[in-house]
């Protein structure tokens, strides 16, 4: 189905009863040349890419539950392009470029809303280290600006700028990052990928992987087997699980990942805000709930759901920050299972098995990641070679020492 | 949660900080042959099941003691704890 302004203003004066589903429904067919486990954002981006830009045909998506029901309908929405170090930031910037042309790629409203992310300074140490950041980023060809005390209190005035622990001594902005309607993105990606023949099927659980000679030959679901030439797996959350199937051990523990709504409010916090000196994150959605979040709850977890302690220490770093909030009732929580991996960066790689890929580890960053994981890994499957800004997310490089380590924090998942 | 210390008895989570699979105590032989692959391996690959999890929690802000608890990591019940020490001396002794 196609979106016009036309077909807006007949289904407006018509009852809106002539929209269609947005994907066909299809069954499984009994082999395809590839097919990808997880139908969530990076799948169905893969899927969609896979079809449209590597004219890849016969494609299959998996997804055990339906469509975008995982973590790309969990997340906190932003995307950014906000990376220090030479193995991430060209990647994630790829990504922002392919955000600021998603809606005209996929012929969806994805929301895309470029309305800056601030991540704020509280000592000389932190700005040497977001100048450098900064830095980095230009680097890369993406936006950032050095905000002054000064400059940061005209554009944010709402802050607590003299908190006697953590004074606010100005921020770090990228202008072009911003915000997305997140299962949007899914939405497009899914439409965009049915419309070019690829199969997505829903409520199919695979439950084993067909392996001979050191090749895959297919995978065993819950609805009968499905033979492939290839296998891509972005199951982010899930990946040791089902890489388990496959006889492999990843360099990853899942951990579970609060975020949480306010009631709907007027137009108050203009872009995307970052706490310096403790976690919390914030924006407003066009709804008008302030989404916000903060620290993973540090224990090894497939549950969805967090506990209470975490709750508590973001919302105290939400008073700290801007003392505001506090009147404004919280009207939802909920949770979410990461892919934390051993350095804190992702994995888009072939695996020992020929024929069998890998895309996960994001994190909690996967979100702002998804257009660019998806044409990486696409063009991975497509053409067996790495896309150039993801040639250093290998499955091998904790193995060779060229860890990407944003943090510092080492082989450590929770401190990531 | 509320972890069943085995000296202190229950005690809430938040007085602990977590460091991971318990197979974390079984650090490899640094004069094997394969020590580099089996380190690589110890430090880097985990087995992180959806269901019972043995790991390691770290009583920060009590005794100060290592315990290895047992977890349901898709319900998030805890199924029992021990002293990492108990734990590691029975190792020992099983292995003699």
């Amino acid at each position: 189905m196609k979106f016009s302004g036309f077909k807006v203003i007949k289904e407006a004066l018509t009852g809106h009863k002539g929209w269609k589903p947005l994907w066909r429904d299809p069954e499984p067919q009994s082999d395809y040349d590839i097919v990808i486990v997880g139908g969530g954002g990076h799948g169905l981006a893969t899927a969609f890419y896979l079809a449209k830009t590597f004219g890849q045909a016969r494609i299959a998506v998996l997804e055990k539950g339906w469509l975008g029901s995982g973590n790309i309908g969990r997340n906190t929405t932003i995307i950014r392009s906000n990376y220090l170090l030479p193995g991430n930031e060209p990647f994630y910037e790829f990504s922002m470029k392919l955000w600021e042309n998603l809606e005209q790629e996929t012929n969806f409203n994805s929301m895309v809303s470029q309305r800056g992310i601030i991540n704020l300074i509280h000592t000389d140490a932190q700005r040497d280290a977001y100048r450098r950041r900064g830095n980095a980023m230009r680097f890369a060809g993406a936006d950032s600006v050095l905000l002054s005390r000064e400059e940061l209190r005209e554009k944010v005035p709402f802050l607590n700028y003299d908190n006697a622990r953590f004074p606010i001594k100005g921020g770090l902005m990228q202008p072009r990052a911003g915000t997305a309607r997140h299962d949007g993105v899914a939405w497009g990606y899914a439409r965009g990928a049915d419309m070019r023949g690829v199969d997505i099927i829903q409520n199919c659980e695979v439950t084993g992987f067909k392996i001979e000679a050191g090749k895959v030959l297919g995978v065993e679901t819950s609805r009968g087997f499905i033979g492939a030439k290839k296998v891509g797996v972005a199951v982010a959350g899930s990946s040791s699980r089902v890489m388990s199937m496959a006889g492999m051990r990843l360099p990853i523990e899942s951990h579970v990942l609060q975020a949480f709504v306010s009631e709907g409010l007027k137009p108050t916090i203009p872009g995307v805000i970052t706490f310096g000196a403790g976690h919390f994150y914030i924006s407003q959605s066009d709804k008008g709930g302030l989404v916000f979040g903060g620290d993973i709850d540090g224990y090894n977890s497939y549950a969805q759901r967090g506990n209470l302690p975490v709750i508590e220490d973001v919302l105290e770093g939400g008073m700290a920050l801007m003392p505001m909030i506090g009147r404004a009732r919280l009207l939802r929580g909920w949770g979410g299972v990461m892919d934390m991996s051993m350095d804190g960066s992702p994995i888009i790689d072939r695996t020992e098995i020929e024929g069998l890929y890998f895309n996960g580890g994001w994190c909690y960053g996967g979100f702002k990641a998804t257009p660019a994981s998806g044409y990486a890994f696409a063009h991975l499957l497509a053409t067996d070679r790495p896309h150039d800004t993801a040639k250093a997310y290998r499955l091998d490089r904790f193995a060779k020492g060229y860890v990407i380590d944003e943090r510092g924090a080492g082989a450590q998942p929770n401190l990531h | 949660m509320l972890i069943p210390h085995p000296l202190l008895g229950l005690r809430d989570a938040q007085e602990f900080t977590y460091l991971g699979d318990a197979n974390l105590m079984n650090r490899p032989d640094p004069n094997a042959p394969n020590a580099e692959a089996m380190f690589c391996d110890y430090v880097f690959l985990r087995d992180n099941p959806a269901g019972v999890h043995r790991e390691l929690w770290y009583h920060e802000q009590g005794d100060r003691s290592w315990l290895v608890v047992t977890r349901n990591t898709v319900t998030h019940e805890i199924l029992g704890a021990e002293l990492a020490s108990d734990v590691a001396l029975a190792h020992r002794e099983g292995s003699k």
